[in-house]
């Protein structure tokens, strides 16, 4: 009795910080950890569309890969959700919450369309797609440097900053794409023509993707191998070691902003002129802040982004086939997302922690 | 000309009272340091849950006359619980298990907007029920009952007075959590909290337990603006994404109120206005009242970039805000 009281007991265990855990053993708690959150959410499916749990997953395998018009469509969509995530790494790993993704993609595809509507027929496609892409880079770049600037110079909170710079781009945008909507002001989106990209060997999407594959390996490189990305993960393990060593905090803090809103701005072109041929105020479609998740869960690390990313893109198309299926909101991939992410956050704890039982002596326990 | 601005100004409380309710939610969450960029989410799951506890009591009514405690008491009950439950997920996981905030939030947001969003366009579906939508009128009415004002209420009755009793719920909570914050023990140290958790645990604060209670408290309060929404400004219909981006503007409405719920009161009165006023202007487009509602973010950014200038001690946020706490790590 004593016994099974003092495992209960809650004051007999204590948290204690791991040192270095084998790489092996912290992805076997993720997948384990994901495997428990396939379970969970089998569950809430088979309660909500009565079906036996292997043909959930059976259909969302379907969704993503039964044709190869899905198949592009999830590569696609990867492509450009890792884009994403891309642009928001480094920042993070210098703790500089930027989830202001949203609206650095968003300026960034607007610029693009800007560029189209302006100079479209005055320019040939071979200036001009270079024009579009400059713009872009530079209105990505621009919508992450403001919110760096008073964080470096007044340490305003860059978290509540860069998430209201999102509802200035997305009211901007809404604005101008109700002017350019045919006919005027009816939010019927106009299709742009002149300076979209064309299909790579007769895939629409080939492009965006070998874009995108390019960034990841740049990114990789540049984080692990160049001064620039050591400097970001010192700025982020502590801003006093790196003023002592010498580390110039606030152009660190500027130049990785910019870094981050102009591939934030590069995805927001790719969007615009590769996939969507217009832009609306939903363009960016939430990515801006799944991307922080992706990119969380990877631990920052480029090439793991692929994989979380692709997960993520995967989930949402698997279960908006079961919604689809069984004539549920397809709202339903949200809350498989979600719950998938409580998950993985939930199990970094196991991975960074251990729980350590107390030992008690005998005469303790009276 | 009174009558036109009474008319502004009952609208704009009318917009204005969800983002206070969010908004108050979201200060006594981030007074304990915890910021919970779940609230637009948690506003959804508040809303939904007491839709579809009052959706399924109005089905069992079949006719009757519904008893009036039960008809407000359950939506109630269910937003707040709801809502509670959300809070319950953040804390368990950035208190216990120490995750990070901004990622929990942003996911705690996918998965409410999800679930409200599902339940919303499944809950008939799901309960093989054979109404063509969800409306509650039998709810709606007892949310929307005034003060018995008659047929003639002059322009202050109908700026003051003319409410149903979420709205004056609302204030009163503001109130009460300015009050709670600024005058007593509890909110002392729930500010320790939020501002050094170490010296508060050196004090012999809980600091998880205040951190749990003033976030699910705080998601309970939030909750209450969805519900509002719902049941009193839209009529008891619900409707997907109709609730929009107010989750967020209630987040921006904290920086705006400088932490502080009783600003919080006019504030979310001014941001109300900001959305109507746009609609009383002769002859504008569209397209140029989505440049109007810029203009809550636009003064936001304004009021945080002032604060963070000036450096007053009083206007700053919580020091800690946004940072886990491990006793183990200082």
């Amino acid at each position: 009795m004593n016994n099974i009281k003092s495992i209960l007991n809650l004051s007999n265990y204590h948290i204690a910080k791991r040192d270095v855990i084998p790489w092996w053993q912290s992805y076997l708690i993720r997948v384990i950890a994901i495997l428990v959150a396939l379970v969970v959410c089998g569950v809430i499916t088979i309660a909500l569309t009565d079906l036996n749990p292997i043909e959930v997953y059976v259909t969302m395998f379907e969704g993503a890969f039964m044709t190869p018009r899905r198949v592009w469509f999830v590569l696609q969509n990867t492509a450009m959700l890792l884009c994403v995530a891309l642009a928001v790494t480094p920042a993070f790993k210098m703790k500089f919450w930027n989830i202001g993704a949203e609206g650095q993609v968003l300026m960034g595809g607007f610029a693009t369309a800007f560029c189209v509507i302006v100079f479209g027929e005055k320019l040939p496609t071979s200036v001009l797609i270079p024009v579009m892409v400059l713009t872009s880079i530079i209105a990505g770049a621009i919508w992450g440097l403001i919110p760096a600037i008073f964080k470096s110079i007044w340490n305003s909170n860059e978290t509540l900053f860069t998430l209201m710079m999102n509802y200035i781009a997305t009211q901007i945008v809404a604005y101008y794409s109700l002017e350019w909507s045919v006919p005027k002001g009816s939010g019927t989106p106009r299709i742009l023509e002149k300076g979209m990209l064309p299909s790579l060997m007769g895939n629409d999407y080939l492009i965006n993707i070998l874009v995108v594959l390019a960034i990841t390996i740049f990114m990789y490189i540049y984080l692990k191998y160049s001064k620039q990305g050591y400097e970001i993960s010192v700025v982020g393990e502590s801003e006093n070691t790196a003023r002592y060593i010498g580390v110039n905090v606030k152009k660190v803090i500027n130049r990785t902003m910019i870094l981050s809103g102009a591939i934030c701005g590069i995805a927001g072109f790719l969007l615009v002129a590769g996939t969507d041929h217009s832009i609306k105020s939903d363009t960016a479609g939430g990515r801006g802040f799944t991307a922080i998740m992706v990119s969380w869960l990877a631990k920052f690390n480029p090439i793991i982004m692929i994989l979380t990313s692709f997960l993520i893109v995967f989930l949402d198309r698997g279960a908006s086939q079961i919604s689809e299926r069984f004539r549920l909101n397809d709202s339903f991939s949200d809350i498989i997302t979600g719950i998938i992410i409580f998950f993985i956050i939930g199990c970094e704890f196991f991975i960074n922690y251990t729980i350590k039982r107390v030992k008690t002596e005998g005469g303790e326990n009276k | 000309m009174i009558a036109t601005i009474a008319a502004i100004f009952q609208r704009a409380v009318a917009q204005g009272i969800p983002l206070l309710f969010g908004s108050t939610g979201e200060i006594l969450t981030e007074k304990s340091g915890n910021l919970n960029l779940g609230i637009p989410g948690i506003m959804y799951v508040g809303a939904i849950s007491g839709v579809a506890g009052s959706f399924l009591y109005e089905l069992s009514l079949n006719g009757n006359e519904p008893n009036p405690f039960l008809i407000i008491g359950i939506p109630l009950l269910c937003c707040i619980l709801g809502s509670m439950f959300m809070g319950l997920i953040y804390c368990f996981l950035t208190v216990t298990l120490r995750a990070n905030q901004n990622v929990t939030g942003l996911a705690l947001t996918t998965f409410g907007i999800g679930i409200g969003n599902f339940f919303g366009g499944s809950l008939i579906n799901i309960v093989k029920s054979d109404v063509p939508s969800i409306s509650l009128n039998e709810t709606t009415k007892f949310f929307k009952t005034t003060l018995p004002l008659g047929e003639n209420i002059n322009s202050f009755e109908k700026m003051f007075l003319s409410y149903g009793f979420l709205a004056y719920l609302a204030v009163i909570i503001a109130l009460i959590a300015s009050f709670v914050l600024n005058r007593t023990r509890v909110g002392l140290n729930l500010r320790a909290v939020g501002e050094n958790p170490a010296t508060a645990d050196a004090a012999g604060i809980n600091v998880s337990r205040y951190k749990y209670i003033s976030t699910c408290i705080g998601s309970a309060v939030a909750g209450l603006g969805g519900l509002y929404y719902v049941m009193d400004y839209a009529n008891g219909v619900w409707s997907n994404d109709a609730f929009g981006d107010r989750g967020w503007l209630a987040i921006a409405l904290v920086i705006f109120s400088v932490w502080k719920p009783a600003v919080a009161i006019l504030g979310s009165i001014l941001f109300g206005a900001l959305y109507v006023i746009p609609y009383y202007i002769p002859g504008i487009s569209i397209s140029l009242i989505k440049i109007f509602e810029m203009l809550p973010y636009a003064v936001t950014i304004l009021v945080l970039i002032l604060t963070s200038v000036r450096r007053k001690r009083e206007t700053q946020p919580p020091q800690h805000l946004g940072l886990s706490y491990f006793r183990e790590e200082r």
